[in-house]
């Protein structure tokens, strides 16, 4: 070696970036603890009310099965037809929002506002808006669904068409294809199956949502969900839980399977 | 002009089949839509619905400002929201780390009850909605934000296990071997080659369960599980527009400053 080895260690970085961090989370957790009220004392001595919930829900109500067949079918409806009119309304947002279609600023940017906007408010605030204009039944829940849908699929598919090979875009400009060919044979190919794959994940999200939409009155199981509790019906609660679980997995396994083969 | 190339060119083969699965697809599909149309109501517009509709956005267009400041009121919610959904957070995303290990596939010893096992107990609380969850807490510690928080907590495992344990599947084995080959003991290891590996992305996930959780802890209220949903129930079913409107805008300034801030500490970490 022809440069002696250096004597002095190196000072450690400095770590107060880190303690002050940590203090920050730890005052916010602190103030949190206050505010909510929590108190895991509570939780401790009430292990007996929670451990005495768990058992009443045992042995499930096999019976109530009959029942609720037709509402569990009512909320994968609803999923069906919210996911696919949320899909189709999503494509001209897309379209409008991704800037390598849309080379506009001005038009791109306050669509992606208003999508913004629209991932915020939580689906059952929007279903029991819908409710209140339309209703009770599926029909709010729906509406609901669909405006939700809109919100995840046109976010993931905008940023994954921005990610798309230029390539075929510059030879349709070069060919002299017009603004709908151009999107048809460049865009498209190369979308599609973002897309699917998107609207698939959407619809597993929309299977849980729609579970609980009953609960402003929006159709579906949820409602079941809210009279067998507020009955402490515990049996029958877990019958529900046992239905919904069954059919949340198997649509998972089934999406996943396809999205998989997809991409 | 010169004479044209005549060469023919196969059709690709397995065509058929390609063609036969687009038609199976779209039959699928099809039988899939008229079961699901058929089975939905009728839909009629009911006369009051217009009514409504401009009520609503009548409201909305001219909020009740005075609620801002009441006691309990918009201020109030919202901070109350954001506690549950701090506190859900970091609950769970203690409570994630040994299932983040649990659902991680390994090279050596992957099989049923190290993977396998832990994957099917995170999709199995992921099932249960955070609503359901609250209801039931509601039960057990009474109506309050404390429900909700433990609901939240419970809850986002299912989520955070899940990214946690892709984490963990993409570490890099080179420091963990050298610390074993200098004779390091288990913990060791841990502290000095995984940890520093998997925080980055553990607290950035856990950022990005807490902007979810803050959308969650705002729908909590509703079946009495503290939070902004409370006082957003009691205005949409006695059908005061006005308040719904400024809570609605409450919620939205919210979560999008959350997201703000939260996206940006996480562009920061990783």
């Amino acid at each position: 070696m022809s440069q002696p080895p250096k004597k002095t260690i190196p000072k450690p970085p400095t770590r107060i970036k880190h303690y002050l961090t940590a203090a920050i989370v730890l005052v916010l957790l602190a103030l949190s603890y206050i505010q909510t009220g929590s108190s895991f004392m509570d939780l401790i001595t009430n292990r007996d009310q929670m451990a005495s919930l768990v058992i009443d829900m045992f042995p499930p109500d096999w019976a109530y099965f009959e029942k609720i067949i037709e509402p569990m079918l009512e909320t994968i409806r609803m999923a069906v037809i919210g996911t696919t009119f949320g899909a189709i309304i999503s494509v001209p947002v897309i379209l409008l929002c991704a800037n390598n279609v849309n080379r506009i600023p001005w038009i791109s940017y306050p669509a992606r506002f208003v999508l913004n906007l629209i991932r915020t408010v939580p689906e059952l605030l929007l279903a029991a808006i819908f409710v209140a204009i339309f209703g009770l039944g599926m029909i709010p829940g729906i509406f609901a669904l669909t405006i939700f849908s809109v919100g995840i699929i046109a976010k993931l598919t905008y940023e994954s068409v921005e990610g798309i090979d230029k390539g075929p875009m510059e030879a349709m400009t070069a060919v002299g294809a017009n603004k709908v060919q151009w999107i048809t044979f460049a865009i498209i190919p190369q979308a599609a199956a973002y897309f699917v794959s998107y609207v698939l994940y959407t619809f597993e999200v929309n299977i849980r949502a729609a579970a609980i939409l009953g609960l402003v009155g929006a159709g579906g199981i949820g409602l079941y969900y809210d009279s067998n509790l507020g009955f402490l019906n515990y049996p029958r609660v877990n019958t529900l839980i046992i239905a919904t679980l069954a059919v949340v997995l198997i649509i998972d396994f089934v999406s996943n399977k396809l999205r998989e083969k997809l991409l | 002009m010169s004479q044209l190339p005549t060469h023919t060119v196969d059709k690709p083969k397995g065509r058929g089949k390609k063609v036969f699965n687009r038609v199976l697809i779209l039959v699928i599909l099809a039988a899939i839509y008229v079961w699901a149309f058929a089975g939905i109501e009728e839909f009629e517009i009911k006369e009051t619905a217009g009514q409504i509709s401009k009520a609503i956005f009548d409201g909305i267009i001219h909020p009740d400002w005075a609620f801002v400041n009441e006691e309990e009121g918009l201020i109030f919610g919202l901070i109350d929201t954001l506690a549950i959904s701090i506190l859900g957070t970091f609950i769970s995303a203690i409570l994630t780390i040994p299932f983040g290990f649990w659902a991680a596939s390994r090279k050596d010893k992957s099989g049923f009850f190290v993977t396998g096992l832990g994957r099917f107990v995170l999709s199995f609380i992921r099932v249960f909605p955070e609503v359901v969850l609250a209801i039931i807490f509601i039960k057990a510690v009474g109506p309050g934000s404390f429900a909700g928080v433990l609901a939240l907590g419970l809850h986002s495992i299912g989520m955070l296990g899940k990214l946690f344990a892709e984490e963990v599947e993409a570490i890099d084995h080179g420091p963990r071997e050298a610390l074993i080959a200098t004779g390091a003991n288990r913990i060791q290891v841990l502290v000095y080659s995984v940890l520093p590996q998997v925080l980055p992305g553990f607290i950035s996930y856990t950022l990005y369960r807490f902007e979810l959780n803050v959308r969650g802890a705002s729908i909590l209220g509703i079946i009495g599980a503290g939070g902004i949903g409370a006082p957003l129930i009691f205005a949409l079913t006695s059908r005061n527009w006005p308040r719904v409107g400024v809570i609605l805008l409450g919620i939205i300034v919210l979560v999008s400053a959350i997201d703000l801030i939260s996206g940006y500490l996480r562009k920061k970490i990783v």
